[in-house]
């Protein structure tokens, strides 16, 4: 369960995607999301999740968007029942194949999202993310807590196994009895894990201020972000695609 | 006993934490498990109760093979404590904290009143038995986790670095306390960097590196070893250091803590002066 937020642990690598501007990416997971927002054919799903796949490729991602793939699988499988259901009940008691369609192009639909997410936290750094959240104007306190956030997902998922491991040994069984007593079963576990947040949170802040931070009002990088001419080049093939999308989907009336 | 046959495992991100890893931990044994950081000792100790299954080969507690049973039910044979108690004290009171596990294995209630009053009074915490857990200090936590596995009294304990944190004072006791419990019959398996607390209690010892077993055998032989213990980020305690300068070790002598050096460097004054 814990693996699907493997999405968020990056680890530096080298590649054309890697390397490529996060403002760029930013616009491709826009773009990609968009398109997968307005079409919702079973054919456009495929196609819009197997044009993922050169990209994580190229990014040699491989491992872990399998392993995002499969943390994301029970949640797929959640949304393909309940849709498939909601179609049975609302088709008079039968499915169909537009049901059935239906159910599994929302499945996918799922995946794709996971794939196109992947592709940018997977191929870019923390520094960069906070980077271009500044280029696009926002204050700095909140890119950091924004980028700081992130970066904690994965140590914050290690820990909560930690915590899981420890209770488990002292007989704790997450599995046992009805619902109730399962929900129940939770709070030797979320106890531990939302203190050592807390503390965690206000050691960062005292090592934050120990450093320095805040010190002077206007901050200056390290990096900057540029764009390169092949940047510009793909972020304008991606509006490309993108406006012939909305026009092959409102005026040719593709699904 | 606890049977390690031929286990390897790889965590899901990759990295191969045990390599061939076979080991056989026997009724009443006093075993410390020693090694560089990121050695795998963690990844070992989570196998004996079943928290972590071996990815090639089995681990087999008194007849069973881990992958065939529950770690409820192994736990209760297999107490381990973790290295920071903070991953599980969440109850409200200290009493509640180690009734956790009493009750989870349903034990009754006046049984349970019986143990927790017995266990305060051994590790000293009786005076906090109402107050919550947070309100300990860090060496207090330690000995909270550690009472509150201690009392359903499982047949082998394990603990993961349990002298961290701990003053002299309180590692003393700990000292005597697991000598005691091992006395008793009970199994003691201890993760540690702590060479010091070692040689005081002179267990047998087991060296691990990248994953695999370099070396197992008595503390006499294993601490004494510069070269050993250097090869997997240790040093050997300052005592047998200054003895190997002297060359005792290779008279045959082992001097691990400041008893031995005062029993053995006592004979060679008395025979220098009766000579
Ligand atoms: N949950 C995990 N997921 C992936 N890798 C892990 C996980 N836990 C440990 N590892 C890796 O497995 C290896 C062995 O770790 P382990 O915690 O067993 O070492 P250790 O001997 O207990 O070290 P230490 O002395 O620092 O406690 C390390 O390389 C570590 O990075
Ligand atoms: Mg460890």
């Amino acid at each position: 369960m814990l693996s699907f937020l493997e999405v968020f642990r990056f680890r530096r690598r080298d590649s054309p995607i890697h390397r490529m501007d996060p403002r760029v990416k930013a616009l491709y997971v826009f773009v990609a999301s968009i398109i997968s927002i307005i079409y919702y054919s079973l054919t456009a799903m495929i196609t819009i999740f197997i044009s993922t796949i050169p990209l994580i490729a190229i990014a040699k991602v491989h491992r872990e968007w399998i392993r995002s793939l499969r943390g994301a699988l029970f949640l797929t499988s959640m949304i393909v029942v309940v849709n498939m259901f909601a179609g049975y009940l609302s088709g008079g008691l039968t499915l169909t194949v537009e049901t059935v369609s239906y159910a599994f192009s929302m499945g996918l639909r799922f995946l794709t999202f996971t794939s196109i997410f992947s592709i940018f936290f997977l191929t870019t750094t923390p520094e960069d993310l906070s980077l271009a959240l500044e280029k696009l104007k926002v204050p700095y306190d909140y890119c950091f807590a924004f980028t700081s956030a992130i970066r904690f997902v994965p140590d914050l998922a290690l820990e909560i196994q930690t915590v899981i491991d420890a209770q488990r040994s002292r007989g704790l069984e997450l599995e046992k009895g009805n619902i109730v007593r399962r929900i129940r079963n939770y709070i030797p576990i979320l106890i531990p894990v939302f203190i050592r947040s807390f503390t965690r949170s206000i050691e960062l802040a005292e090592a934050m201020e120990a450093r320095g931070y805040g010190a002077s009002e206007k901050r200056t990088s390290i990096y900057e972000l540029n764009m390169k001419h092949s940047d510009y080049a793909i972020a304008s093939f991606l509006l490309c695609i993108l406006a012939i999308s909305i026009l092959l989907r409102v005026y040719a009336n593709w699904y | 006993m606890i049977e390690v046959r031929r286990v390897y495992f790889t965590y899901p991100g990759g990295v191969e934490a045990l390599r061939n890893i076979n080991l056989a931990i026997g009724k009443g044994e006093l075993v410390a498990i020693m090694g560089e950081n990121g050695a795998g000792k963690t990844t070992l100790i989570k196998m004996f109760n079943g928290l972590l299954k071996p990815t090639k080969g089995c681990v087999v507690v008194d007849g069973v093979d881990t992958k065939e049973t529950s770690v409820a039910e192994l736990s209760r044979k297999v107490g381990i404590v973790f290295q920071n108690p903070e991953h599980q004290l969440f109850a409200e009171t200290i009493e509640d904290e180690i009734a956790f596990a009493l009750r989870n294995f349903g034990l009754p209630e006046g049984e349970i009143a019986r143990r927790i009053d017995s266990i305060l009074k051994f590790t000293g915490l009786e005076k906090y038995r109402g107050l919550s857990p947070f309100t300990l200090s860090g060496g207090e936590k330690k000995r909270l986790a550690l009472a509150s596995i201690l009392v359903f009294d499982p047949d082998y304990l394990v603990l993961d670095e349990p002298t961290i944190g701990q003053d002299p004072e309180q590692k003393d006791r700990l000292l005597d306390f697991l000598l005691e419990v091992n006395r008793r019959g009970k199994t003691i398996v201890m993760v540690t960097h702590d060479v010091e607390f070692v040689a005081e209690c002179k267990p047998r010892v087991i060296l691990m590196r990248r994953g695999e077993i370099i070396a197992d055998g008595p503390a006499e032989k294993i601490l004494i070893d510069e070269e050993l213990m250097r090869s997997t980020s240790l040093l050997p305690p300052q005592i047998s250091l200054f003895a190997s300068k002297l060359n005792l070790h290779r008279s045959g002598y082992a001097l691990l803590n400041v008893d031995d050096a005062f029993k053995i460097l006592l004979n060679f004054l008395r025979d220098e002066c009766l000579c």
